[in-house]
C-alpha cells in the first residue's frame, strides 16, 4: 500500500515511505532540521514553528514535522528564508521565557538554551515580556516544581500526561496571550491527580518543569561529622548514569558508580538490588499465599489479580484512579522503603551507629520516589525511613560538581551486609524484570526446580509492547503446593500508565483471568524514568535494557532466593517471609484518593 | 453538591457521555447556573470519563464559560480592535466608575460583572457590549449611563 516517494532535501535525492514527515526524511540523510514542540515519544503537535523549512516554489514555509513528504519536493532546510523564519521563532519564545540562565537548574541541558545560542539569539530581539506577566511557581510538589515563567507552551508536558500517561493532570488552559499549561483550576501539583512519575520532566524543552533537588541538603548531610550517612542504588542508574556524563546510551557503570558514591563521601556504600531481591521474597511469598487463600481455603475475601507496589507512579495512579482495586496491590513495600526501614534498624545495629545518626540517601531514576519516601506510611524504622532522594539527573550533578572524571574511575564494589545483589534484583529496572524474578523465585519455591527456560531467561515477559501476557503451567510440585497442579499461572506485564489503564479497565471489565500483574508507571520500566538522564528516547531505551539484561547474564547469582546477605537477613533478623518483623517493617498499606 | 451531581447528570444524559459533549454540557450548566464551579467540574469529568484539567481547560478557553461566580447581569464589553479604535476604553472606565468595581470584578449586591470579551461581530457598531443576551452598540459613555440606570430601576423599582 505504502508507496515510495522521491524528494531532495539541501538538493540530496532521497526516497521514502508514503506518509514520512519531512522532519523524519532529513534524518534519514543525517540532516538535523531544529525542533523543540516535537518528541519522537508523543504525537505531532506542530505548535512551535522552529522547525519550519523551504519549500522550493512555494510562498509558505513548511513545519517539517507535520508535514508529509510529497512526490518531486525540493526541501531547503537552511535557506536564508527558513533561517530567518526560524530564528524569529526562537526570539519570540525567548521574549516569553523567563531567560535566567545562570541561575537555572537545566543550564546547560536546555534545549531553548542551546538553540538559542546556535542562532545567536542576542539581547535586542523582541521585548521581554516577563516582567508583563503574571506567572506562578509552584514548588509545593516534593517531586516537581513547575514554573510558568519558563514554560514556552509547547504542550510536550501535556501530551506526555494525556497520551503516554493518560493521567491528563495538565492541560492547557485560557487562550492566546493568556494561554498556560494549568492543572485542574490551577491547584499546586501535590493536590491534583498528578502521579510524580516526571515524564513531563523528561520532556520540557525548558526549565519549565524540573524534578525538585535536594543536592544541596545532601552536600551538609555528607560534611556533617555526627552523621553515617547511607546510600542505595536503584537497578535502573548504573545503566543511564554514564549518558549524563559524557557516555554512549547503554554503557554499564556500576562500579564507577560505586567508586564515584565513595569519592563523594557517602559513609556506606550500599545497593537498592540487594531490597528488590528481599521485595521478591516477601510479594512471592504474598502471591502463593493469597493463590493458596483462593484455591484451597476458598477464602471470598483475597484478592486476585495481585499487581506489583514497587513502583510509586503507580502506587499513587491506582490510588486516584481505581481505588476499588487497592486490595490487589502488593502490600510489600519498594525496594527503596524496605532499603529505608532496615538501613536505620537491623543495619544500624549491624554497624553500631545510632539510627538517628544514620542518614539514609536513595539515587533513583525516578521523581516519584522523592514523593514515596515523604509518604507518612514510610516511618516504620520511627524515622523516616529515606531521608533523601536523588534521581540519576542529581548524583550526575553532584559527581561534576565534585570534579571527578567519571570515564576514568576504577570499578569499586558494594559494602556488604545490604550490598549483595542477584541478577533477578537487577532486571528490575526493566519492564517485566520484577515478573520475571518473582516467577524464577515462585516456581522454584513451588516445584523445586528451576523455571523451564534457556538459561532463566523467561524472554515472554521481556520486550517492549505496551501490555505482554504470559503463562506458566504448573506441573509436579512439591507436596505442600500440591493445589497449583496444573494450574497455569497467568502474567501480566504493563509499562506506561497508559498501558496500566487498559489493564486495570480489563481486569474491572472481568474480561481477563490473571494472577499476577506487574506495573511500572514508565515506558520501559524505571530505566525510562522520570529522573533519568535527558533525553530519553525509544532508541535509548532500547540500550539500557539491553545493558540491564547483560548486567543480570554476568551475575554468578541470578535468583532472588539465593542472595547469601537476603538468607542471613531472614536468619538473623527477619526470621521469615510475611513474619512479624516483615509485616511492621517491609509491608505498607494505600489510601483511596480523589479521581478528578 | 447532590444538586449539582444531579443537575450534571441530566445533562450527560441529555447529550451524551462523549468527548464532543463537554461544550454543550458546559453551555448547560451556565445556562443554569450561570458559571461553571470546581464541583460541577468534578462531576463533568466523572460523568464524561475525562480529565478535570482538561474540563477546566475547556471552560477557560472560552470567554462565556464562567469559572467564578456572576452577578444576576454579566456584561461583557468587547475587547478586540475595532472596538479598541472606537473607544472602548472610555466604555470601560466608565462602566468602573458607575459599578465602581474593576474589569473582572462582581458588585457588592452581585447585580453586576464586568467582563471583557472576544470580538461580537459587531464591528462596524463599535463599541459594543452584551448584558447577559442582549447587545447594546455604538456605546458612548452617557448611553452606558443610562442602561445601568435602566437596569437599576428594574431591579429596585421605587416605591
Amino acid at each position: 500500500m505504502s508507496e515510495i516517494i522521491n524528494l531532495t532535501i539541501d538538493n540530496v535525492p532521497v526516497s521514502v515511505k508514503e506518509g514520512t514527515t519531512i522532519l523524519e526524511a532529513a534524518k534519514k540523510i543525517n540532516v538535523r532540521i531544529p525542533t523543540l514542540c516535537y518528541h519522537q515519544d508523543l504525537c505531532v503537535a506542530g505548535n512551535c514553528r522552529v522547525c519550519v523549512v523551504e519549500q522550493k516554489g512555494a510562498d509558505r514555509l513548511l513545519p517539517s514535522c507535520a508535514m508529509p513528504v510529497s512526490e518531486g519536493m525540493e526541501i531547503l532546510t537552511n535557506s536564508l528564508k527558513a533561517r530567518n523564519a526560524r530564528k524569529h521563532m526562537i526570539e519570540l519564545l525567548v521574549s516569553e521565557h523567563r531567560a535566567d540562565c545562570t541561575r537555572c537548574y537545566k543550564n546547560g541541558n536546555c534545549e531553548l538554551q542551546e538553540l538559542s545560542s546556535e542562532y545567536i539569539i542576542g539581547e535586542d530581539g523582541f521585548i521581554d515580556l516577563i516582567p508583563y506577566k503574571e506567572y506562578t511557581i509552584d514548588h509545593y510538589s516534593p517531586s516537581i516544581i513547575k514554573d510558568d515563567s519558563k514554560c514556552i507552551r509547547c504542550q510536550r508536558c501535556v501530551r506526555t500526561c494525556n497520551e503516554l500517561q493518560k493521567i491528563g493532570a495538565l492541560a492547557v488552559a485560557y487562550k492566546g496571550k493568556d494561554m498556560k499549561i494549568s492543572t485542574f483550576f490551577e491547584k499546586p501539583m501535590f493536590e491534583v491527580v498528578c502521579t510524580n512519575c516526571g515524564q513531563c520532566i523528561n520532556r520540557c524543552p525548558t526549565g519549565a518543569l524540573t524534578e525538585k533537588t535536594y543536592i544541596d541538603r545532601v552536600w551538609a548531610e555528607i560534611n556533617h561529622e555526627d552523621k553515617h550517612v547511607v546510600v542505595q542504588t536503584a537497578p535502573a542508574v548504573r545503566v543511564a548514569l554514564g549518558e549524563a556524563l559524557g557516555m554512549e546510551p547503554g554503557e554499564i557503570v556500576t562500579g564507577k558508580l560505586v567508586a564515584a558514591l565513595r569519592r563523594l563521601g557517602f559513609d556506606s556504600v550500599l545497593d537498592t538490588d540487594f531490597t528488590a531481591d528481599l521485595t521478591i521474597i516477601e510479594e512471592g511469598n504474598e502471591l502463593l499465599q493469597r493463590l493458596k487463600k483462593a484455591l484451597v481455603d476458598k477464602d471470598p475475601d483475597v484478592r486476585l489479580p495481585l499487581t506489583t507496589s514497587c513502583s510509586p507512579g503507580w502506587v499513587k495512579f491506582i490510588e486516584h484512579a481505581f481505588p476499588e482495586y487497592l486490595d490487589n496491590v502488593s502490600t510489600a513495600k519498594s525496594p527503596q522503603q524496605m532499603f529505608g526501614a532496615l538501613a536505620k534498624t537491623f543495619y544500624a545495629k549491624k554497624i553500631k551507629v545510632a539510627p538517628e545518626n544514620i542518614v539514609s540517601i536513595s539515587i533513583m531514576p525516578c521523581t516519584a520516589k522523592k514523593y514515596e519516601a515523604d509518604r507518612p506510611e514510610m516511618r516504620s524504622s520511627g524515622y523516616k525511613d529515606v531521608d533523601y532522594v536523588l534521581t540519576t539527573r542529581e548524583l550526575a550533578l553532584m559527581i561534576r560538581q565534585a570534579g571527578i572524571d567519571f570515564a576514568s574511575l576504577p570499578d569499586d564494589d558494594y559494602d556488604s551486609i545490604m550490598g549483595e545483589s542477584s541478577g533477578a534484583g537487577v532486571i528490575f529496572g526493566a519492564t517485566g524484570g520484577v515478573m520475571e524474578a518473582a516467577l524464577r523465585t515462585a516456581y522454584e519455591i513451588v516445584t523445586g526446580r528451576e523455571v523451564p527456560f534457556k538459561n532463566l531467561n523467561i524472554t515472554p515477559v521481556r520486550g517492549m509492547e505496551g501490555v505482554r501476557e504470559a503463562t506458566i503451567k504448573i506441573e509436579d510440585p512439591l507436596p505442600e503446593w500440591k493445589f497449583l497442579d496444573g494450574v497455569e499461572l497467568k502474567c501480566c506485564v504493563a509499562h506506561g500508565l497508559a498501558n496500566a489503564k487498559k489493564v486495570m479497565d480489563a481486569v474491572k471489565a472481568g474480561t481477563v483471568g490473571y494472577h499476577f500483574i506487574e506495573i511500572m508507571a514508565c515506558p520501559g520500566g524505571c530505566l525510562g524514568g522520570g529522573g533519568q538522564p535527558i533525553p530519553t528516547n525509544e532508541e535509548i531505551r532500547e540500550k539500557r535494557t539491553a545493558a540491564i539484561y547483560r548486567e543480570d547474564e554476568n551475575k554468578p547469582i541470578r535468583k532472588s532466593h539465593e542472595n547469601p546477605e537476603v538468607i542471613r537477613l531472614y536468619k538473623e533478623f527477619l526470621k521469615e517471609p510475611l513474619g512479624e518483623i516483615s509485616h511492621k517493617l517491609l509491608h505498607t498499606h494505600y489510601r483511596a484518593r480523589n479521581r478528578y | 453538591m447532590e444538586d449539582v451531581k444531579l443537575m450534571v447528570k441530566e445533562l450527560a444524559d441529555n447529550y451524551g457521555r462523549s468527548e464532543e459533549n463537554l461544550l454543550p454540557i458546559l453551555q448547560g450548566i451556565v445556562e443554569r447556573e450561570k458559571y461553571i464551579s470546581e464541583e460541577a467540574m468534578v462531576e463533568v469529568a466523572r460523568e464524561l470519563d475525562i480529565s478535570a484539567a482538561q474540563v477546566y481547560g475547556t471552560a477557560t478557553f472560552y470567554s462565556f464559560l464562567e469559572t467564578k461566580p456572576t452577578g444576576k447581569y454579566v456584561i461583557r464589553v468587547c475587547k478586540t480592535i475595532s472596538c479598541m479604535i472606537k473607544g472602548k476604553n472610555d466604555i470601560i472606565r466608565e462602566l468602573e466608575n458607575v459599578l465602581r468595581i474593576k474589569m473582572g470584578e462582581t458588585t457588592h449586591d452581585n447585580l453586576f460583572s464586568l467582563r471583557e470579551t472576544n470580538c461580537l461581530g459587531q464591528c462596524h457598531k463599535g463599541p459594543a457590549m452584551l448584558i447577559n443576551d442582549t447587545p447594546y452598540t455604538e456605546l458612548t459613555p452617557e448611553k452606558v449611563r443610562k442602561i445601568l440606570c435602566d437596569i437599576r430601576n428594574i431591579e429596585f423599582p421605587a416605591n
